[in-house]
């Protein structure tokens, strides 16, 4: 485990965490190797976040876009509504394995936070949750949601007061309570192990989804879409699929609502390779090196790094990335919404959004998109934006 | 090559004194008066200064830094003002300076161009808060080739391995950070800081200095005894936010009441 993957990753932190994170390498190594280790993870999976989540055939999205065959991935039917909680059982169980008393994360959209409340609830630690103040304002209820669960929520009111800034703040509290704190990180991002580690715990999606669409087509899919804020959803779809030369794979980035620094939150459509929070990748910066403001509809996408292994996928070429606005976005959630009664979290709408791009010239193929959570956090923004 | 750092540190131990590093912010409360401070710190008796590269993600810095980094940025200060800012002082004083810097900045500038415009300006030497020992071998062999101190950061936390490796690559001096957190002043010193420089003394005969919440005189005295030099960062900072308007003197009697605390061992 070097912790690169090609040029990016890496471990760039301040040297009082530095040990904390080789003794989180040597736990995580342990633990991954031990099989009742991974039996507890597979039982909470199974009974408590409900996988496996159905692959479901979209019949009337796909009638509706054309010819080709478009199939969900339901994780917005986990436990606490997106594919977060798959990380959070892992790492939990992992924090509790090292004696940790405390779990601290930070949280954008906010359904980090609920998993991250919710496996604190369960294991009995002791949990703050940081938020940027945009944030929590346009997430309220999950604000609530983790208060109810039992959560300190602490607002951060730095910069542009969004996810950039709650990892930062975050990050000091590790670097304060590092004794006794575990920081359950929720995407893959941060210094090494993490964007190895929360990638392990969600290649269960892609592992479950190669299965089914088997079982269910015969063959394997043409096309996986999936959104990248930090990344945690698309790379627990595509690392299943990396060796299978047939299937093409894109990420979709939040395009928000231009293309200036600020507007949008497409790291591979104006970042360029820098260091923020720990690891080496791309970066939305300005010329001095300063990180970028940004922007997107979706709180969850709403980051100015994206994790490393992508950044590797991205100069590789094995993954395409593209970016869909906030309005493209909104307008795939209705869509999916009316079509199929599912109401897909608005960073998902961004990968739906690209699927109804691509479907109607994709006579006969095969896609397969993974619905990373449920819309019912956004009702705010939805009733809000699409004045129905 | 010796540094300005190497020779006031050599000056010191002839003189069986300790060093008081100063931190402050490069650009706060602008440009123009933070040229002032320093100078005023070498003056009052600052031995070394530490001039910040402010971030937007200071990670490792407590509010008072964290706001001294904001105002910094409004006034442009980013890395090419600050070298040239560095170009004034040392038109005007041969105080030892030490760039202290988040990584990113140095690296959209570029390593190369960073360390050799660093050295041209007069800068003697580089701290990059987070640039591990693991991943910092191409950054030390640049800056030394260009003739700049590079200092490390040790902490408690760090094992006895990790300290070796820390004090293989510090040239200058080494910073021990004295407790687990972040930049910011505390009333009492850690328990964690002596053994931490005992553990350091045994591994180097580098310089030792001890930051992070030191703040006070007594805090100075408490340590005069276990380390080479001790820094003081927010107390500065924080003198500077509350006389944004003529803070070099304010700056200045600080460092003459904090050296007291050198005294009184």
């Amino acid at each position: 485990m070097g912790g690169r993957f090609g040029r990016f990753g890496g471990r760039f932190a301040p040297e009082t965490l530095m040990h904390p994170l080789e003794e989180l390498e040597q736990a995580y190594i342990q633990a991954r190797s031990d099989p009742e280790f991974q039996r507890r993870l597979d039982t909470l999976l199974r009974d408590y976040a409900g996988r496996p989540t159905p692959l479901y055939l979209a019949t009337h999205l796909s009638e509706h876009l054309g010819s080709a065959r478009i199939y969900l991935k339901r994780e917005d039917l986990l436990h606490t509504g997106a594919h977060k909680i798959n990380n959070c059982l892992g790492q939990a169980l992992l924090a509790r394995r090292m004696g940790k008393q405390r779990l601290i994360a930070e949280t954008g959209a906010g359904q980090h936070g609920v998993a991250t409340a919710t496996v604190a609830a369960l294991m009995g630690f002791q949990c703050t949750i940081y938020m940027g103040e945009e944030d929590m304002a346009r997430q309220r209820l999950n604000v609530f949601r983790m208060r109810l669960l039992g959560a300190e929520v602490v607002p951060v009111r730095a910069g542009s007061r969004t996810l950039k800034e709650a990892i930062s703040e975050t990050m000091r509290d590790w670097v304060t309570n590092v004794e006794n704190t575990y920081y359950l990180l929720g995407s893959v991002l941060g210094p090494h192990p993490y964007p190895l580690m929360v990638r392990d715990f969600q290649t269960v999606i892609g592992k479950e989804a190669r299965q089914q669409i088997l079982a269910a087509e015969g063959r394997l899919p043409d096309l996986l879409l999936a959104c990248v804020g930090g990344g945690s959803n698309a790379m627990g779809l595509f690392y299943e699929f990396l060796n299978d030369e047939s299937v093409a794979m894109v990420g979709i980035e939040g395009g928000g609502r231009g293309a200036r620094l600020g507007e949008h939150s497409a790291r591979f459509h104006g970042g360029s390779p820098g260091v923020l929070h720990g690891t080496y990748t791309y970066v939305l910066q300005d010329k001095m090196g300063q990180i970028s403001t940004t922007h997107s509809v979706s709180a969850g996408l709403d980051y100015a790094a994206v994790g490393p292994e992508h950044a590797m996928f991205f100069e590789s070429g094995r993954v395409e990335y593209t970016c869909r606005s906030d309005t493209e976005a909104l307008e795939a959630c209705r869509m999916l919404s009316r079509l199929e009664g599912i109401i897909p979290a608005l960073e998902s709408a961004h990968a739906v959004a690209e699927a109804a791009l691509r479907a109607p010239s994709a006579a006969g193929q095969i896609f397969l998109i993974n619905l990373s959570g449920r819309g019912d956090k956004d009702m705010e923004i939805l009733e809000r934006e699409l004045q129905l | 090559m010796v540094t300005r750092i190497e020779q006031r540190w050599a000056q010191l131990r002839s003189q069986k004194e300790k060093a008081l590093i100063a931190f402050v912010m490069a650009g706060d409360p602008d440009l123009p008066k933070s040229g002032e401070i320093v100078l005023a710190l070498a003056a009052a008796g600052a031995d070394i200064v530490e001039l910040g590269i402010p971030f937007s993600e200071p990670i490792l810095d407590g509010p008072v830094i964290q706001r001294a980094g904001e105002r910094a940025v409004r006034k442009g200060a980013f890395v090419p003002a600050i070298l040239d800012l560095v170009k004034d002082i040392r038109r005007q004083s041969e105080v030892p300076l030490l760039l202290f810097s988040y990584l990113n900045p140095i690296l959209r500038y570029g390593v190369g161009r960073f360390a050799a415009d660093a050295v041209t300006s007069g800068a003697d030497g580089v701290l990059v808060t987070d640039l591990s020992v693991e991943e910092a071998g191409p950054y030390v062999a640049t800056m030394r080739l260009a003739g700049l101190d590079t200092v490390f950061l040790a902490a408690p936390t760090s094992t006895d391995e990790r300290l070796r490796r820390i004090v293989e690559l510090s040239t200058g001096f080494v910073y021990a950070i004295s407790r687990v957190g972040t930049t910011g002043s505390r009333d009492t010193l850690s328990s964690a800081v002596a053994p931490l420089l005992s553990r350091l003394r045994q591994i180097t005969s580098l310089p030792l200095a001890a930051g992070v919440g030191i703040s006070r005189p007594e805090h100075l005295a408490a340590l005069a005894p276990l380390a080479d030099g001790v820094v003081v960062g927010s107390a500065l900072v924080r003198c500077i936010e509350e006389h944004p308007g003529d803070p070099a003197p304010h700056v200045a009697a600080l460092v003459r009441s904090l050296r007291q605390g050198f005294a009184v061992q």
